[in-house]
């Protein structure tokens, strides 16, 4: 209940001001255009690089989302009164589903637009995609948000969260590049399923763990 | 049962101690003035008992939900008066947030303003609202850390209206301040901490209330006061 409640107010005070979704959606589908004019590529090409160039695109976006999540608390020491109030996984909880509905949604704007410009289509194994999309989407917020909580208080958290997020994404964005591909291609191939689940289950597991370690020094 | 327990509680930043050994009881329903020269470790040992900060030593037991109100205010600037009061009912599993939050807002003289942003909000009208959002869950232990400071006069009648009604209601309020006087109208009981250790923690004396100097001269470094932690 308090993380929904959490969750409620990230997303209500992110759809009043739009800090991170603006930048998101805009640095998305400028990478997005500009890829499609940078290079010419025939239709085999263009599916092959379809699930790296995407996942690319929604790991960066999804780094300019988690990087407000707790540096939004920082103004008049909300993070205090939040930490004197409820327990940290709750904070977590709610902070990482506000990211992955924020995320989920810089995806479904951007997924459209990428289809258009590549002349790719991505609505024949929608529920697949679905998934894949929903999984490592949560894997980029849960561990994302982990690492918010972590730079919070440092003087150049909009550097050192990429830093410290990119080298632990490597795993599940290979799985998803290759099944997002593979899914493009025509090709219901979601051989790479269970590594998202696992990378999903552990990087949750470890951070509702820590979490209290990290809020309460 | 003591509201607060704390017993030899130390905390290091790096090697510095902020706190050596500090134990502090607190009985239930009681008030208590924590008072100290800066640096002597009053927030630090406040924000250990509110559970923002671990101690690197000690041992620490609150009974009952607590209400924090520290330096920062600790309200939304993008949420309105109205949904900050509601959130924070919410966080605390009040069974009605919407009614909880509307009649703490009518307490602090902020209805007519319920649905205008925080960030749009006068100073001392933020510091209302920060005053309400503490006492929006009737907390049975009340931690304020310097409350009185930099309040308007309004603020500042707000919050004793609400800690005189906090202490009929039972509840146990650990406060540190500087402004001794204001305190001792309210306190109980006196909690004196200085580098780090409680000096003395006892009831309030009429000595006390009359010359604000007596416990520094009497129990501070330098006096020959016997330490009564």
């Amino acid at each position: 209940m308090a993380a929904l409640a959490i969750a409620g107010k990230d997303l209500r005070t992110e759809w009043r001001t739009r800090e991170s979704l603006n930048s998101a959606v805009s640095f998305a589908l400028v990478i997005l255009v500009l890829f499609s004019f940078a290079f010419d590529l025939d239709r085999e090409e263009r599916l092959a690089i379809s699930g790296g160039l995407l996942w690319l695109v929604y790991a960066f976006a999804g780094a300019l989302i988690v990087n407000r999540s707790f540096a939004r608390e920082v103004p008049n020491d909300c993070l205090e009164v939040l930490t004197s109030s409820v327990r940290g996984w709750s904070i977590f909880l709610g902070k990482s589903v506000a990211c992955f509905v924020l995320l989920l949604l810089v995806e479904l704007i951007s997924l459209p637009i990428f289809g258009l410009f590549y002349n790719i289509r991505w609505t024949g194994s929608f529920f697949a995609l679905a998934l894949v999309m929903a999984l490592s989407t949560w894997g980029i917020t849960v561990v994302g948000t982990a690492l918010s909580a972590i730079t919070v208080n440092v003087r150049l958290r909009e550097l050192m969260l990429p830093v410290l997020l990119y080298p632990l994404m490597i795993p599940l964005l290979i799985g998803a590049m290759e099944m997002t591909t593979g899914l493009l291609n025509g090709n219901a191939v979601l051989s790479d399923i269970r590594l998202l689940i696992v990378y999903d289950v552990m990087f949750t597991a470890i951070s509702l763990y820590l979490i209290e370690f990290i809020l309460v020094i | 049962m003591h509201a607060v327990a704390a017993d030899g509680v130390w905390k290091y930043f790096g090697d510095y101690p902020a706190l050596r050994g500090a134990g502090l009881e607190v009985s239930r329903g009681s008030c208590v003035a924590l008072i100290g020269r800066n640096g002597a470790g009053k927030t630090t040992l406040l924000r250990i008992l509110a559970g923002l900060s671990k101690p690197s030593k000690g041992t620490i037991a609150i009974d009952g939900r607590i209400g924090y109100l520290g330096h920062g205010i600790g309200v939304y600037d993008d949420l309105s008066a109205v949904e900050n009061l509601m959130l924070f009912g919410r966080l605390a599993g009040l069974p009605n947030p919407k009614e909880s939050a509307l009649a703490a807002l009518e307490h602090v003289g902020l209805t007519r303003v319920k649905d205008g942003l925080a960030r749009e909000f006068s100073r001392g009208m933020r510091q209302r609202l920060a005053i309400a959002r503490a006492f929006l869950h009737n907390p049975d232990l009340l931690l304020l850390d310097e409350p009185f400071t930099s309040l308007d006069d309004r603020a500042i009648a707000v919050l004793q209206q609400l800690l005189t009604e906090a202490r009929k209601r039972g509840s146990t309020i650990v406060m540190s301040t500087h402004q001794i006087r204001e305190a001792m109208e309210l306190a109980s009981d006196v909690a004196l901490l200085e580098r780090g250790r409680i000096v003395f923690s006892g009831p309030r004396s009429n000595e006390m209330t009359l010359d604000p100097g007596f416990l520094y001269r009497t129990y501070g470094e330098g006096s020959s006061g016997e330490v009564r932690a």
